[in-house]
């Protein structure tokens, strides 16, 4: 990890007009960025920037004006690309979000290599997004799903990896770090156990972009989805890295302009990767939000925005445990977020009484019903910081929760 | 202390919600009705027995949820046993009216469901307060004896 620089935390909440605002009369203390992150006015002037300055479409109009729209789009691919260490530029697929790209795997890579009997692994700790579409493409292929199981403490049950990481395993797809508990899973590890028996694997990095160094060769990984807007770009944007070789072989999934290379009545012909899976005019703006956010994000550093998170998600998880008739979930070694469970009130009463007092946070099953099931859980309430949040709001907010075991008891 | 939080949750409504009164099953002859919503994981499961008059002779419930899911199943239950199909029903629509609209003077038949007109203004607990209610509103247009509510619809 590179050295981290002395960084001053407070300055940085200048850079986030919204960090002001009052819910309820109350200063707002955003807790919630783990759902989406909050906005720096290097981003919000990026977007305008471009929208007063280089807004056209890319990749076919012949003015100077598409030019520099194109190029404003493909500087923030290349931003992208240099971000997560990926070898080649043409690796990165923009997308909607972690969702959608996860869905594009599916859909092309899956439906086209994927058969009766093959199995999809993933783990019991997987939002919704890292599990539907692959319980879809389950059903329209034959595959089948298998699970590595969350053991007590929010780890991964590696120990059993051995005997589900079978010949028949054709995808492992994991997450970087629990959107619900918070655990960091060992993810280059779990690449290599892929590759050893000939898996293909994805990470869902929708947790991880944002809030540590990502490097898709030293995981080792054949996919990485991430989403912008939790990394303190728009809604709507997002990125698909993809190994070359994987990205070639697959069919293209939406089908339209700017994927093509030549159409005809009856067939066309296709770009080669990233521009055969992006059809249609692209969300260039989001991609020139996302390309200010990473140099925003890297000009910060990512190892001290690391740093910061889990020192407050570690104050956070000792605080809350000192609270009576509270339970954190995860284990002590986190990223930036803390779930939790208290005995005197359901997750929906104490946001909604944590609201009133301007606090943000989420109740709920957070997109991962499952795991809350296995947990008999009916859901958690969840504070996830980000680099802009101070160990003064975490004190505020115990505050809070202490008056809440009150009011409730 | 804040004011909206003291009326959205008042005593009587905790008390409701940590001591839920008729808990439980009925065996015999009821309609059992699942309730649930799947944005919070609120869930109810809701017997009712009707009597020969069609009117509702026994109703009970288990589940788990909020605060304001619990107490509003919970003093539905007291509210509506041994009331005619058309009495719940109006105390149905006069309960969605509490917890929706700007009501001054609700009906005095409501009792101490009156108490939940704090929800109305919190909209997102709108579907707590009404998942017992839905509950109802199935059992008593069911044919079958077991069906399946939700406040999200499918």
């Amino acid at each position: 990890m590179q050295q981290t620089n002395e960084v001053n935390w407070q300055a940085i909440r200048e850079d986030f007009p919204i960090l002001r605002e009052q819910i309820h009369g109350k200063p707002l203390i955003y807790f919630d960025s783990a759902a989406t992150s909050q906005k720096p006015c290097a981003v919000l002037g990026a977007l305008q920037h471009y929208y007063e300055h280089d807004n056209a479409n890319v990749h076919r109009g012949l003015h100077g004006l598409s030019t520099r729209a194109t190029e404003a789009y493909e500087a923030a691919r290349a931003k992208v690309a240099k971000y997560l260490n990926a070898p080649n530029v043409d690796e990165i697929t923009f997308t909607r979000g972690t969702t959608e790209s996860i869905n594009l795997v599916a859909n092309t890579w899956g439906v086209k290599f994927l058969r009766e009997g093959d199995v999809i692994l993933l783990t019991e700790m997987e939002h919704h997004s890292n599990l539907v579409p692959w319980q879809l493409l389950a059903e329209r292929t034959g595959a089948r799903l298998r699970f590595v199981p969350v053991q007590e403490d929010g780890t991964l049950a590696l120990g059993a990896l051995d005997s589900l990481l079978t010949p028949e395993v054709k995808l492992f797809a994991f997450t970087h770090i629990s959107n619900s508990l918070g655990t960091i899973n060992p993810v280059a590890d779990l690449c290599s156990a892929a590759r050893a028996v000939g898996a293909v694997s994805l990470v869902d990095a929708a947790q991880s972009a944002g809030h540590l160094p990502v490097d898709v060769q030293a995981m080792g990984c054949d996919f990485l989805a991430l989403s912008g807007h939790k990394m303190c770009a728009p809604t709507g944007i997002g990125a698909l890295y993809g190994r070359a070789e994987l990205l070639e072989a697959m069919p293209p999934w939406h089908g339209g302009g700017e994927m093509i290379l030549s159409v005809q009545f009856e067939r066309s012909t296709f770009k080669k990767a990233p521009g055969k899976f992006e059809a249609g005019t692209p969300n260039i703006a989001g991609a020139v939000g996302l390309g200010a956010a990473i140099d925003y994000l890297e000009n910060i550093g990512r190892a001290a925005i690391f740093e910061h998170d889990t020192k407050l998600a570690t104050y956070a998880h000792r605080r809350l445990e000192e609270l009576p008739g509270v339970r954190v979930l995860g284990p002590q070694e986190r990223g930036g977020l803390v779930g939790f469970v208290m005995e005197a009130a359901h997750p929906h009463d104490l946001t909604t009484y944590a609201d009133q007092y301007g606090l943000a946070l989420r109740g709920g099953h957070h997109c991962t019903q499952p795991l809350m099931r296995k947990l008999g859980l009916p859901g958690t309430t969840r504070a996830s910081f980000y680099f802009y949040n101070t160990m003064e709001e975490i004190d505020r907010m115990m505050e809070i929760l202490e008056n809440a075991v009150r009011f409730f008891a | 202390m804040n004011s909206e939080l003291e009326e959205l949750y008042q005593q009587v409504i905790l008390d409701h919600s940590r001591r839920p009164r008729n808990v439980g099953e009925i065996a015999d002859g009821a309609v059992h009705v699942h309730g649930d919503n799947p944005s919070c994981g609120d869930e109810i499961h809701l017997h009712v027995k009707f009597g020969a008059d069609g009117g509702i002779e026994d109703l009970k419930f288990t589940g788990q949820g909020c605060a304001i899911s619990q107490a509003s199943a919970s003093l539905m239950t007291l509210k509506v046993k041994g009331k005619s199909r058309a009495d719940a029903g109006a105390m149905l629509s006069a309960f969605h009216d509490l917890v929706t609209t700007e009501v001054s003077d609700p009906p005095k038949s409501l009792g101490d469901l009156r108490l939940l007109q704090g929800v109305r203004k919190f909209p997102q607990r709108v579907k707590c307060a009404m998942l017992a209610w839905r509950a109802l509103e199935q059992a008593m247009e069911a044919g079958d004896k077991e069906e399946h509510v939700s406040t999200e619809s499918a």
